[in-house]
């Protein structure tokens, strides 16, 4: 493995870590009366695998499950933290919460919390790039969840960028569960993939838990696009380690198979890689989680001090 | 002056606009099919035939307006919309506001509704003030050639999603417009289109023509009626409609759509809130029932209004001050 490697892989586990201890201490806000929040905890790898294969000019569509996303991407956790506490410094003044959060500065555009909103607009933002907007070459990414592939926008998306040819990745984190609803309860096996390959677009499916298949099945998507300008499809298999929205006691939760994945920890993966390969030792790996919980802690302080949006202005943003 | 129908007035806009900015493109069910020309000229990149699915492509009509482009969705029929509620009303209406303005959606939703060809309450549903109710939405319809022009064009400039209702009963009816066709007509602003000093009659789209044939008939009787086309919906040209009240003392609002929440209920609401002073009598609404367009020619025209209920309305209201004027006790009469 090559120095530029190792060091996406810890810089990868700091990002995976931090994401981890932000969407945690989000929890803890909750327990203290914070709007609900939606977390990825255990989809780690997916965000930053995908994320880390794009490159700044292209565009992403996420969903309500989004901090992962963005922080991958680069984005502030006090704008964040901000913005779910309803601040005027988060990254829509206060107008999103958790659920929308865009930050067009970083591509991250028309988050959407509708399950299949992201899927709806993804081709038009691909289609404008196809027909000259934004930068050369750049292709856009719609991560969306399983639930979002059963419904009808699914397939009505998937089948419109194949038809036009867009440049756009479809990125789906099947991390079984819709809500409160088991995967199984809704769609065959292997379902997905195999729904996205009927319209004709080339799909991969891997191990969402493991950075490096992520990264490098996103890597090698995202350049049959640039190459060929069709779509393509990523099944990410994966697990949502959390309840659907904080507070969540999960009784409704099968305990083995969250123990089997709580095994499969993509973080604990991770580490354990590097660790065996000697690419960190033990003392790496602490300073590492002493800056996440130094940013995390500077995070919340910046969140909370900043001020909430002046009443008055609370029809801002309409129209344009 | 020149004449032409809607339909004409409707693609010579969507020509012109095309002409002028290479932003804007033409999406939906048949557009390619229907306008060769357009293709012709534009390419067929810009001018896109879609499949069969309403929600894509009212959706991608709005990723592509926050993207940079300044997509015209043609989504045929009125009640096709219901299946493209979450892009125009979840997305185009709301994510401007939800990312602290960080998005605009240029785009303009085109959709035909109204009487006239017995079509059926499936293609044939005057929803428009379910989308007036939509924050962050723009609603137009118009009633004649010129507007249908000059308001497409002002909707295509804007940088506000505008939903764009064609009335089916005016497609084909033809009037004037002007020779240059350069000018556009501006959204939120209500045309006069008759002046008179007894009666404000407020409509849109086919009503309007309702409210002018009876106002001619008024006029033999001496009742002078003012006829107020409103032309957009939303933004709502208020002042129009309340300096026209105030002129006149009375009101009647006429629509073909449901009165339920319509409207005309929005325009009575506007009325007792801001000019109920100015009001001689109460404020009357001639809408269509709150039913499923029938498919029979002889139902489907029971359910719109006529110029003779106007007329019949426009009439109570002038008798109406003369009852309340005799049951007035004189102040002479007074006890002291």
């Amino acid at each position: 493995m090559s120095a530029i490697e190792v060091q996406r892989r810890l810089q990868q586990l700091e990002t995976m870590l931090l994401i981890r201890a932000y969407e945690e201490q989000l929890v803890v806000l909750q327990r203290k009366g914070a709007p609900g929040t939606c977390t990825s905890v255990g989809q780690e790898a997916c965000a930053v695998g995908v994320i880390d294969a794009l490159e700044s000019r292209d565009r992403i569509l996420t969903n309500h499950r989004s901090a992962a996303h963005l922080i991958a991407r680069g984005a502030d956790p006090g704008r964040l933290m901000a913005e779910v506490l309803g601040r005027s410094d988060g990254y829509c003044r206060g107008r999103s919460g958790s659920l929308h959060i865009s930050a067009a500065e970083l591509g991250v555009v028309l988050t959407s919390t509708i399950v299949g909103g992201e899927l709806s607009m993804a081709p038009g933002v691909a289609l404008a790039q196809k027909m000259g907007q934004g930068e050369p070459g750049a292709i856009t990414a719609v991560l969306f969840g399983d639930g979002a592939a059963c419904e009808g926008i699914f397939h009505e998306s998937v089948n419109l960028a194949v038809q036009w040819q867009l440049p756009l990745l479809f990125v789906c984190e099947n991390n079984q569960w819709q809500a409160f609803v088991h995967r199984r309860e809704t769609m065959a096996d292997e379902a997905i993939a195999s729904w996205a390959r009927g319209h004709g677009v080339e799909t991969q499916r891997v191990d969402g838990n493991d950075v490096d298949a992520v990264f490098e099945a996103t890597t090698r998507s995202v350049a049959r696009i640039r190459a060929t300008g069709q779509p393509q499809f990523l099944e990410l298999v994966t697990y949502r380690l959390r309840g659907h929205v904080e507070p969540d006691d999960q009784s409704y939760v099968d305990a083995a198979e969250l123990a089997y994945w709580q095994g499969r920890d993509p973080i604990h993966l991770l580490r354990e890689a590097l660790l065996a390969s000697d690419q960190v030792d033990a003392a790496g790996l602490e300073a590492t989680q002493t800056r996440v919980e130094r940013r995390i802690a500077a995070a919340l302080a910046f969140a909370e001090a900043s001020p909430w949006p002046e009443a008055a202005t609370f029809t801002d943003y309409v129209y344009a | 002056m020149a004449r032409m129908n809607a339909e004409t007035a409707i693609h010579q806009a969507l020509r012109d606009e095309m002409q002028r900015d290479a932003r804007v493109l033409l999406m939906g069910e048949g557009v390619a099919t229907k306008h060769p020309d357009l293709v012709g000229d534009f390419g067929a990149a810009r001018v896109r035939n879609t499949p069969l699915a309403e929600a894509i492509i009212a959706g991608s009509a709005v990723g592509a307006a926050a993207s940079g482009l300044r997509p015209v969705v043609d989504m045929l029929f009125a009640p096709f919309l219901a299946y493209a509620m979450d892009a125009l009303v979840n997305s185009a209406g709301k994510l401007r506001y939800l990312s602290g303005g960080q998005f605009q959606f240029p785009m303009v939703t085109l959709a035909m509704t109204g009487s006239g060809w017995c079509v059926g309450a499936q293609h044939n549903h005057n929803l428009e003030a379910m989308f007036v109710h939509a924050p962050g939405l723009q609603v137009v319809m118009p009633s004649e050639p010129a507007d249908f022009n000059g308001l497409l064009k002002s909707a295509i400039r804007s940088d506000n999603p505008t939903v764009f209702f064609v009335d089916i009963g005016l497609l084909h009816q033809e009037g004037d417009v002007p020779d240059d066709l350069s000018q556009t007509v501006p959204l939120g602003c209500a045309a006069v289109r008759r002046t008179g000093t007894d009666v404000t009659l407020v409509a849109y789209a086919k009503t309007v023509s309702v409210c002018m044939q009876a106002a001619e008939q008024l006029q033999a009787v001496g009742v002078e009626a003012e006829v107020i086309d409103l032309r957009s919906l939303k933004p709502l040209d208020e002042d129009a409609v309340l300096a026209s009240l105030r002129k006149t003392g009375r009101l009647i609002v006429v629509q073909e759509a449901s009165g339920v929440c319509g409207i005309a209920a929005e325009i009575a609401a506007l009325a007792a809130t801001r000019a109920f002073g100015a009001l001689r009598a109460p404020v009357a609404r001639i809408t269509g029932p709150d039913a499923p367009s029938a498919s029979s020619w002889a139902l489907e025209q029971a359910a719109v209004p006529q110029p003779d209920e106007v007329i019949r309305a426009a009439l109570g209201l002038m008798r109406h001050e003369s009852a309340a004027a005799r049951r007035q006790p004189s102040r002479a009469a007074l006890p002291n």
